[in-house]
């Protein structure tokens, strides 16, 4: 199932002309302490990533994607280096964000991560009662999502009598209620079947294409890698560096059965050589 | 073809009336079950009387019970006691909720202020707590206070400890999710802890509104001579066995009603939650 045809839904979230969501990564590295224990997250990344980009984060297990993801999304800051939104730093001298520029990110968490007290319209527009948007709106937009989403019958379920694909679609349309110019998912496919999979990765593309938001998603998968993203960025681990980034050359809107083709297959393997499986 | 559909019709509508139907047998089972059941014991209770020919002072048959309920009823003494114990086990239970939920939320969120304090709280609850009523009384005297401070220390033991089950059931994901929407603290409070703990808190609550009742009966038991649970005591003394059951039956009616209107919180409040589904 693909998203709703969008001639009927009014776009408020279509970005202005001079394209916002710019990310830049200088010589950042994130050093836990724990317990006397000393581990590397991430060392030395240097990544600038352009305005409706779509660059994915690929890698072992543990070498530091979600570190530097959560970097990204104000949730911890690096221990050196310096991380920027549109030209801004996102973190202060002592560690906490800039209010202003961390409103630019949405995110999304592995296994959707609901409430399961809302309702699939309430948590769509949890970001916007932060915002204070009054509540006429806050409905209206989360019905405009939800039916991109194609959730419309479902606004006022609760999360659990949803199936897992539905609820990270939920996820999604919250993380992008208060149109940020940046979308950060951390595995957000994982836990679905594959079947499913393939079509939140069909939604997420088209999703992609109407709004260009710049997204940084990390996977596990190559084959989700190679079909979604512009550019993949390879991590190596312990510690975590960046090993290669690797361009994706295929047209937009990329159909399933790219995933076929010859040329996808190259990628692959090369993928696959890379990370060393 | 149209007979078809009218069959497939018909059949469909015959198991929507069924359903319906089952839905409201269901729905009143247990108007019919508990009525029938409260019978069936009066029943074996008289029977057994009858048959061994047990003596009115050891157990009294049900309709000298019931003779003596409706007498004490019409007596204005009987609904001063029972204002007094009411008294006692509805406002015990409030402050103990209070402290219960107050302390809960702090242990929950602060480790080291659970570390301090549990050894304190554990050995409140491992002390027989009914060996400390008589310090009560030599404390706060033979009013409600002394029965009420016994509601407290034997029902904000379970709302504490459900609390902090509550605070910790947040999970980091959900902490940063209200990070990443830069909500402020009371959103927070409001949208994240409060729902969250709110099953939890109610467990406890429940639990507390049993041990509620128990704590002022046990209060007047020892230091008594008003409410319920003194009568208890008084027409034991006077060999009114009759009237001793009349009064616990005047209790445990208190008591159930108590239980049931605290329990049918978790309905209106955390509907969401699969605690809520049960019948
Ligand atoms: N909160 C933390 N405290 C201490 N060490 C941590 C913490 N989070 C991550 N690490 C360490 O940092 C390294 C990178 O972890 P990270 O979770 O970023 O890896 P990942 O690439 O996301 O792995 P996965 O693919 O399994 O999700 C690991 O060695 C991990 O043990
Ligand atoms: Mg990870």
């Amino acid at each position: 199932m693909t998203v709703a045809p969008m001639a009927d839904v009014p776009d408020p979230t279509r970005p202005s002309p001079a394209l916002s969501g710019s990310i830049q990564i200088e010589n950042v590295t994130k050093v836990y302490q724990s317990r006397g224990q000393r581990t590397v997250g991430v060392e030395n990344i240097n990544l600038a990533i352009e305005p409706g980009e779509f660059v994915v984060l690929i890698g072992r297990s543990g070498c530091g994607k979600s570190t530097l993801l959560r970097t990204l999304a104000g949730l911890q800051p690096p221990t050196t280096g310096r991380i920027r939104i549109n030209e801004k730093s996102l973190y202060q001298d002592d560690g906490r964000i800039v209010p202003r520029v961390i409103g630019d990110l949405g995110f999304v968490f592995q296994d959707a991560n609901l409430l399961p007290w809302r309702s699939v319209w309430k948590n769509i527009a949890l970001p916007l009662e932060v915002q204070k948007v009054p509540k006429e709106k806050r409905r209206l937009r989360a019905e405009q999502l939800a039916e991109l989403a194609g959730l419309k019958e479902f606004l006022d379920h609760l999360p659990k009598a949803l199936s897992g694909g539905m609820r990270q679609r939920v996820a999604i349309m919250r993380a992008l209620a208060a149109e940020p110019s940046i979308l950060l998912m951390d595995e957000p496919f994982s836990a679905l079947d594959a079947i499913t999979r393939d079509e939140l990765n069909l939604a997420l593309q088209d999703i992609w294409l109407r709004y260009r938001k710049t997204v940084v998603l990390v996977t596990h998968s190559i084959t989700e890698a190679a079909f979604l993203a512009d550019r993949i960025v390879l991590l190596s681990p312990h510690p975590g560096r960046v090993q290669r980034i690797i361009p994706v050359p295929f047209e937009r809107p990329r159909p399933l059965s790219i995933t076929k083709s010859v040329e996808f297959q190259a990628l692959v393997s090369e993928l696959r050589v890379e990370l060393g499986e | 073809m149209t007979s078809s559909e009218l069959s497939t019709e018909a059949v469909l509508d015959a198991e929507r009336r069924r359903h319906s139907l089952l839905a409201i047998a269901d729905r009143y089972l247990t108007w019919v079950t508990t009525p029938l059941l409260i019978l069936a014991f009066i029943g074996l209770w008289k029977l057994y009387i009858v048959v061994f020919n047990v003596s009115p002072f050891m157990l009294p048959p049900p309709e000298a019970v019931g003779k003596s309920l409706l007498e004490l009823m019409s007596q204005p003494f009987f609904w001063n006691y029972f204002r007094i114990t009411v008294t006692e086990i509805v406002s015990g239970f409030a402050i103990a909720v209070v402290i219960g939920a107050v302390l809960g939320v702090l242990l929950g969120k602060l480790k080291l202020f659970e570390r301090i304090a549990s050894p304190f709280i554990v050995a409140s609850q491992v002390t027989p707590k009914v060996a400390l009523m008589p310090l009560f009384l030599l404390w706060m005297g033979f009013g409600m206070q002394s029965k009420i401070a016994m509601v407290v220390l034997l029902s904000f033991f379970p709302v504490m400890k459900s609390t902090i089950l509550g605070v910790r059931s947040i999970s980091p994901e959900q902490r940063d999710l209200f990070t990443v929407i830069q909500a402020p603290g009371w959103k927070r409070v409001w949208s994240l802890d409060i729902p969250a703990v709110l099953p939890y808190l109610l467990t406890g609550v429940e639990t507390a509104s049993v041990l509620a009742v128990t704590g002022a009966i046990v209060g007047e038991y020892l230091g008594g001579n008003e409410g319920l649970g003194a009568m208890v005591v008084m027409t034991l003394n006077a060999m009114r066995v009759d009237q001793m059951f009349a009064t616990i039956v005047a209790l445990a009616c208190f008591g159930f009603i108590f239980y049931a209107l605290i329990a049918s919180i978790r309905k209106v409040a955390v509907p969401w939650h699969d605690s809520a589904q049960q019948p």
